[in-house]
């Protein structure tokens, strides 16, 4: 069968076969293999994407049912060559390590930080507890994402032109003193 | 929140400045986050088929037939293999990592629910597996050994009657100590306390589950294969002891790898099933497990029935510690551990303690379950040993009416007492446990706790706080004592220093996620000056690193590290030499700062590791007798373990109308001696403290009575999330090691070697009103309601 779907902005058709999963039609398809797959069973999330802005996991979506909608991977995070502040985030707080479970920990993070700019530790937890990190004990994951909120709450007062001296040292509390970094 | 204590630098030299060490944001990630990584299921060659693997549906059973000619003809099908296929060219077998033989594809018998009956290469993952449906087998299913307890029994069926001789399911035993010195201070001593404990069966279960591309080049014979191996050095010599193919014409590949924690240190079948079917249908071969088959049928853990024996004196001084271990090793002894220790690192199970007498016997059986016994970031069965030590000191502590911390404090091993050999013959290189353990107290709010605890227990609230106490052993050689199939635990690396002043260093480990990339360019900037923006890391590939044993065991930083330090010594001491000839000084007359030499008594008369490496490589004359270049390689023998320790403090609440517990607090007090980037280090602590609660909590491979394994998912077999795992509080101490070149020891299985025992001691403290003094992990609230209505049984 034949299916029309929009990836990272980009209108894709391919034929394909009916019982394809989406997770395998981005990957061995179209070549994003930033999406991961890890389980089959919707329980590690390591193959989580958007589905017209909602992260899914994408080894239980079949690709025909992404047809006529919009799917976003972890390659269409960043702006170019500035990587979203989450990117940022979970560089500067340590919030990965193998890096197998990142791109749809990102993903959740991202889709959290869009409909609540500024979500506590628990509803940090909340939002991601749907995905296994076997890494980094989630506590490095939840400082990288209060780290994106913050960083974002900041550009939005500098835009403007409010003060955020407040908001500044929580970003040093939130794993970056920055004279230590090298 | 955070307590440290200051660094204590004690290098051997002065005049290395550190200019590499500390905090560093990971020169790794940006390709990670980017979804750039890539790991072995990324890799597509042209032309590539897809593997994929027919699995037993039982347990035991003797192959009668196998029928492959309808999956020969389903489409898209290019080749169907099986066991006795394989035996034709003397493939069917293969050696195990611990002398011991697995079936590539099983000939005669299937022994445990998931093994390898033969696979399926097809144009692409959905048609393999169609396929696989349409292979006939028939079998004649055979009584099954699940329980290690019944293995011995004289009318338990046979399982490895491929072994010449067998008549029964022993596997080998093993002791260490002195039975007759221990059974002496047993005989005199004031209180005994005795517990059976039980460490379940777990699995590593990493993200990424195990696969490889086998690329096989019959026109110049070559072989490459990527594959996800923790030691691809190791594996390249045993393919080519395995498969006949010469070794030079071997290139193992191993990529970003998608978490290992041991799991992916073992020769899997599905491995050589990919190379054998690249060479026999000419194509490049991606095989890739679901994660089903990762977890019925890869390296599993544990699987330890103890008994724990400990002698005081009344007043609480611990005289001797006694063990007696049933130990499963599965349907094929895949352990992988040095050869002459064959329950790993066990023998440090007399812990952080000063005792008189120590002894351990273990069996070891075969059952009819997966193969394997050293994984899940273990320290080669570390995490077993500590267990053992520290719930049985938490039973003496109860026995006594002593508070735990006070007991440990009261048996620790001086700091005057390092190097200290145990009465098992380990030689633990330094310690100094008394401050890691006072820190960890001082974090907790210990006697805070305490009281805490004392008013809620008095309103009938379940509240548990648990200590335990750690020393590992890691980092192994030395080679004299230490090998795997005969190949020494020894690393190489090799660092070349390019003509603009970057640097390129070579290594023989292998990242998971542990950060090499990062912390190997700050061990080698910190020696040479070079920054470590400027260093650029290679590993995981064969041709282009030197040989080296692999990443397992916390070995990377104790070896490699020390490795990568002494190469760029020696980096430097050709510097110093051609620097001389620079500033027309003798070499004696050269001081070393930052990247630099300059002339002793005139620092403005310098030249920088950069103006050097262009001289060496330059057109102008270089000190008689020295070679063009600027680079070395060596391989590091290490003289001795690492032995890194620490406190750790759980503080657990527990639902008395479910059962249900919750992790509130814990805090982690580790000492790995000197510290290369604390940040890598937090993140490895984190990592295993979660992995604790798995253990401790959730986790379990479990079986039923015809051997099915009940932790086939991950639906199945729970691994923690966000939501089971509090906001980790660490600290450290430093205590370096004395025969390391920086002082630095292991720390990458520490927690999950010191967590599951502190954890467990809280939850048993918590249900002490209860009388409970001992309940076996996994403690799901099932298990934890049996044990408060005086029910606890063990989970097998």
């Amino acid at each position: 069968m034949q299916v029309t779907m929009t990836v990272n902005d980009v209108e894709v058709t391919r034929e394909i076969e009916a019982r394809l999963l989406l997770v395998h039609f981005l990957r061995d398809v179209l070549g994003l293999t930033g999406t991961h797959w890890g389980c089959d069973t919707s329980n590690c999330g390591t193959c989580v994407v958007w589905l017209d802005g909602e992260p899914v996991k994408s080894c239980t979506v079949l690709a025909a049912m992404a047809g006529g909608h919009q799917v976003r991977t972890v390659e269409g995070l960043a702006k170019g060559a500035e990587l979203d502040p989450v990117q940022q985030g979970f560089m500067q707080c340590h919030g990965l390590q193998c890096g197998f479970c990142t791109p749809g920990m990102m993903m959740t993070a991202r889709a959290l930080l869009d409909r609540n700019p500024d979500p506590s530790e628990t509803e940090i937890r909340e939002a991601i507890s749907g995905q296994i990190c076997r890494c980094t004990g989630y506590a490095t994951i939840v400082r990288s994402v209060r780290w994106a909120a913050v960083a974002e709450a900041q550009a939005a007062a500098q835009v403007t032109e409010t003060t955020e001296s407040s908001e500044a040292g929580e970003i040093d509390n939130a794993g970056q003193p920055a004279e230590a970094v090298a | 929140m955070t307590t440290v204590h200051e660094r204590v630098d004690t290098f051997h030299d002065n005049d290395q400045k550190p200019v590499g060490y500390g905090r560093m944001l990971r020169k790794e990630d940006p390709r990670f986050l980017r979804g750039r990584g890539r790991y072995v299921d990324d890799v597509q060659l042209p032309g590539m088929l897809h593997l994929a693997i027919l699995r037993s549906p039982v347990a035991h059973a003797r192959i009668v037939s196998i029928d492959t000619s309808a999956a020969e003809a389903s489409p898209g099908v290019k080749a169907v293999v099986t066991g006795a296929m394989l035996a034709q060219q003397n493939l069917a077998w293969m050696p195990t990592l611990s002398n011991d033989v697995q079936a590539v594809l099983a000939t005669d018998k299937v022994r445990f629910q998931g093994q390898e009956v033969a696979f399926v290469v097809a144009e692409d993952r959905y048609a393999a597996r169609d396929a696989l449906e349409l292979i006939d087998v028939e079998y004649d299913v055979l009584d099954p050994v699940i329980d290690a307890r019944r293995a011995l029994e004289s009318d338990a069926p046979l399982i490895r009657d491929d072994l010449d001789g067998k008549t029964n399911n022993h596997c080998f035993d093993w002791e260490t100590g002195d039975e007759a010195a221990t059974e002496a201070v047993f005989a005199r001593a004031d209180v005994v306390v005795s517990q059976d404990l039980v460490y379940p069966r777990v699995h590593p279960a990493p993200m990424e589950t195990c696969g490889a591309v086998a690329d096989y080049d019959a026109v110049d014979g070559k072989l490459r294969l990527w594959s996800t191996t923790q030691a691809p050095h190791a594996h390249r010599t045993l393919y080519a002891i395995v498969a006949g193919l010469p070794e030079h014409k071997i290139q193992v590949i191993s990529p970003d790898i998608g978490g290992g924690f041991g799991n992916k240190v073992p020769i899997y079948p599905g491995y050589v099933c990919a190379i054998v079917a690249s060479i026999v249908t000419g194509k490049p071969v991606k095989w890739m497990e679901d994660r089903s088959e990762n977890l019925i049928s890869t390296g599993f853990a544990r699987d330890y029935i103890m008994r724990g024996e400990i002698a005081a004196t009344r007043d609480g001084r611990i005289l001797g510690i006694r063990t007696n271990v049933l130990a499963d090793h599965g349907a094929f002894n895949g352990t992988a551990a040095p050869v002459k220790y064959p329950a790993g690192f066990f023998g440090v199970f007399t812990g952080s303690y000063d005792i008189e007498a120590a002894y351990c016997k273990m069996t070891a059986v075969y059952t009819n379950k997966a193969p394997g016994g050293v994984a899940y970031a273990c320290s080669f069965r570390i995490t077993e040993a500590v267990y053992l030590v520290e719930r049985i000191v938490d039973c003496l502590a109860d026995e006594l009416g002593m508070d735990p911390a006070e007991l440990r404090l009261k048996n620790f091993i001086q700091p005057e007492q390092f190097p200290y050999t145990t009465k098992t013959g380990w030689v633990y290189d330094s310690g100094n446990y008394e401050p890691t353990m006072r820190l960890a107290m001082e974090m907790a709010g210990y006697d805070e706790l305490r009281r805490e605890q004392a008013e809620k227990r008095a309103r009938g609230e379940l509240m548990g706080i648990g200590i335990a106490f750690f020393t590992e052993a890691v980092g192994a050689g030395p080679r004299k004592d230490m090998d795997i199939l005969g190949l020494g635990m020894a690393d190489g690396c090799e660092l070349r220093v390019h003509p603009t002043g970057k640097a390129v260093v070579r290594l023989s480990v292998q990242s998971q996620g542990q950060g090499h990339e990062t912390t190997f360019a700050q061990i080698v900037a910190e020696e040479i000056g070079i920054p470590p923006a400027d260093i650029e890391v290679l590993h995981g590939d064969t041709d282009n690193t030197p040989f080296g044993l692999g990443t397992y065991g916390s070995r990377s930083t104790p070896v490699s590290g020390a490795a990568a330090a002494l190469v760029a010594r020696k980096v430097r001491d050709k510097a110093r030499i051609i620097a001389s000839g620079m500033l027309e000084v003798s070499v004696a007359d050269l001081e070393w700062e930052r990247g630099a030499f300059h002339v002793a008594g005139d620092p403005g008369r310098s030249v920088t590791i950069q103006d050097i490496a262009l001289r060496a490589h330059g057109a102008g004359d270089l000190p008689e007798g020295i070679e063009g270049g600027l680079e070395a390689q060596i391989c590091y023998n290490p003289s001795n373990l690492t032995y890194p320790h620490g406190a750790y403090i759980c503080v657990v609440d527990i639902d008395p109308g479910t059962a249900q517990v919750t992790v509130r607090r814990f805090i982690a007090v580790d000492d790995c001696g000197t510290r290369i980037n604390p940040m890598i280090i937090e993140g490895q602590v984190h990592g295993g403290l979660t992995d604790g609660v798995g253990m401790a909590l959730m986790e379990m491979i479990a079986f039923d009575e015809d051997g099915n394994c009940l932790g086939a998912s991950l639906m199945d077999y729970l691994i923690p999330t966000s939501l089971e795992v509090p906001d980790w509080e660490t600290g450290f101490t430093v205590t370096p090691s004395p025969h390391h070149p920086i002082g630095a020891k292991g720390v990458g299985e520490s927690a999950t070697v010191g967590s599951p025992p502190a954890i467990v001691n809280a939850v048993i403290d918590a249900l002490k009103p209860f009388g409970v003094r001992h309940a076996d992990m996994p403690l799901t609230p099932s298990r934890v309601w049996d044990a408060m209505r005086g029910q606890a049984r063990p989970p097998i």
